[in-house]
């Protein structure tokens, strides 16, 4: 069980909080205090939208331990409004199809099970269609 | 700087060995090694390796392995770099050597992947991504490499066949080699009837995870003697770099650009320019990963890897031969000891001992080990000295 690793992410995983720059306005996720564009010291919070639209995407049909309940679901790299890009697994698809550009917003979801006895339950950001 | 050179070279059949454990396996590729360099007793052990801690609960491979090899007394670490880990304890073992402080090191890479089944395995290789923004997301190495084959073909318009040439020579290649795990040739049209793994990625395109055991003795060139038993191997050039752990936080993921210096700063020190090297060992773990070392090393402009592989030119007798002895396509991909096959297959190639796939006159060799999506690159280039 890691619930304090989880724990201590909640912002990012429930509201998509990162970074600005100060210096060169960039804007970062996830937070590393750190400007990865100009290497100065970043620690000004940002709460990004939460929308963007898919760089790329893929099925996972054969999912790693932990994940098996969840096969297959379908991963993107999601380009945020703001810049930064993130790895998330696109949710509430149906039959539509997805094609790289399709707009997306980020929801809260569950990710996965903790799969010890107690069951913690992670939840983080998944990106659903935009219309 | 004196000359640091290969004295000796061994390494395990890849595959599946149910019946031989991690240290059995590294056992055996040192005492070829061993034997190959004419009995050099090392004075240091580098351990290459990946997933031990995960997949066989067995960290501290430095001792394990000094100790199963009768080495006790002699220091021993493990280097630790994902899938670089090869590469990886190849320039800690040619840093020690080339810095006077030792004159004989064993650098043996090792990876054990069939104790755990295949979500396991799955998840462990994961842990070399970002384990709080992409591993937690359910995302396995094989869907990150789909994601960057499938924006690359966007990019780019490739056919859907565009990258059956990587497999192809691959298994050409793999043909010709006795430790490899695929010694096969397979169809022109198999390719195209590949089962899909992640879409657009199918099972060709991904190199397949096996037991193994590499092993190089390294040492420097004025301790050898004048009739030494081989053709002399040089490490003409080292250098490591580091890009961005998480494929998304890359400005432009389309190109490896730890790959690109690396690999420059390599040729750069070995004092040569890109055409003078007569073949090439990617890290090709998934077909887009090699189309894309072919562009950051400079073989190719971008967009264009893929069609190396598609008009021949990686092919043995084409302009820049590669995976020569099936690359991690054929030969297999056995984690962290991938880098340390790769410099046992580039010595033989420069020996001239490589048989039905000898690279005529082959003079100069760029190795290539990959940590992730490049987010470890590590070069070498290894030169026959005359």
């Amino acid at each position: 069980m890691e619930i304090p690793r989880h724990w201590r992410l909640k912002r990012q995983r429930y509201s998509l909080v990162g970074e600005v720059c100060p210096h060169c306005d960039y804007k970062i996720f996830p937070p590393r205090d750190v400007c990865p564009n100009c290497g100065d010291e970043a620690k000004e919070l940002y709460t990004f939208n939460g929308k963007g639209q898919v760089y790329s995407y893929t099925t996972i049909y054969e999912a790693p331990t932990g994940f098996d309940a969840n096969a297959p679901y379908t991963v993107a790299i999601v380009k945020l409004e703001e810049g930064p890009m993130v790895t998330a697994q696109l949710t509430d698809l149906g039959e539509q199809p997805v094609e790289i550009g399709m707009p997306v917003e980020m929801v809260t979801r569950k990710m996965r099970n903790d799969g010890d006895e107690r069951g913690l339950i992670v939840y983080g950001y998944k990106f659903r269609k935009r219309t | 700087m004196t000359d640091v050179v290969i004295a000796g070279i061994g390494q395990t059949e890849v595959g599946e060995h149910w019946d031989i454990g991690l240290r059995d396996l590294a056992f055996a590729a040192i005492q070829e090694a061993v034997q190959d360099s004419g009995g050099l007793r090392p004075q240091a052990l580098f351990a290459g390796n990946m997933l031990a801690p995960n997949l066989s609960n067995q960290a501290h491979l430095g001792a394990l392995l000094a100790d199963c090899a009768g080495l006790v007394g002699i220091e021993a670490v493990t280097v630790e770099a994902a899938g670089a880990s090869g590469g990886a304890v190849l320039r800690q073992g040619y840093l020690a050597v080339a810095s006077g402080m030792v004159d004989v090191a064993l650098v043996i890479g090792v990876e054990k992947f069939t104790d755990k089944l295949g979500p396991d395995v799955d998840a462990a290789l994961a842990t070399a991504s970002d384990s709080d923004f992409e591993a937690v997301q359910g995302i396995t190495v094989t869907a990150q490499a789909a994601l960057l084959m499938k924006r690359y073909m966007h990019e780019y318009q490739v056919p859907a066949d565009g990258f059956a040439g990587f497999a192809l020579t691959a298994h050409a290649n793999g043909a010709g080699n006795k430790y490899a795990m695929f010694r096969k040739a397979i169809k022109a049209g198999a390719y195209a009837k590949a089962e899909m793994v992640s879409d657009p990625l199918n099972m060709f395109d991904i190199a397949p995870n096996a037991d193994g055991a590499a092993a190089v003795i390294l040492t420097r060139r004025d301790l050898l003697p004048k009739d030494f038993a081989h053709p002399l191997v040089k490490i003409a050039g080292s250098a490591s770099t580091a890009d961005t752990l998480a494929l998304h936080d890359r400005k432009d993921m389309l190109y490896f650009e730890a790959a690109q210096l690396s690999a420059g700063k390599a040729i750069k020190q070995a004092g040569i320019t890109l055409d003078q090297i007569n073949f090439f060992e990617y890290h090709d773990a998934f077909s887009i990963y090699a189309a894309l070392q072919l562009e950051s090393v400079g073989f190719a402009i971008r967009g264009q890897g893929w069609k190396l592989a598609a008009d021949g030119s990686i092919g043995l007798k084409g302009r820049i031969p590669s995976a020569t002895f099936g690359g991690l396509k054929a030969r297999g991909f056995p984690g962290g000891a991938t880098g340390v096959y790769q410099a046992v297959e580039a010595a033989t190639q420069l020996r001239g001992q490589a048989e039905a796939n000898q690279i005529a006159g082959a003079k100069y060799g760029l190795i290539q080990s990959l940590g992730g999506p490049a987010s470890t690159a590590i070069s070498h280039i290894l030169q026959r000295l005359n």
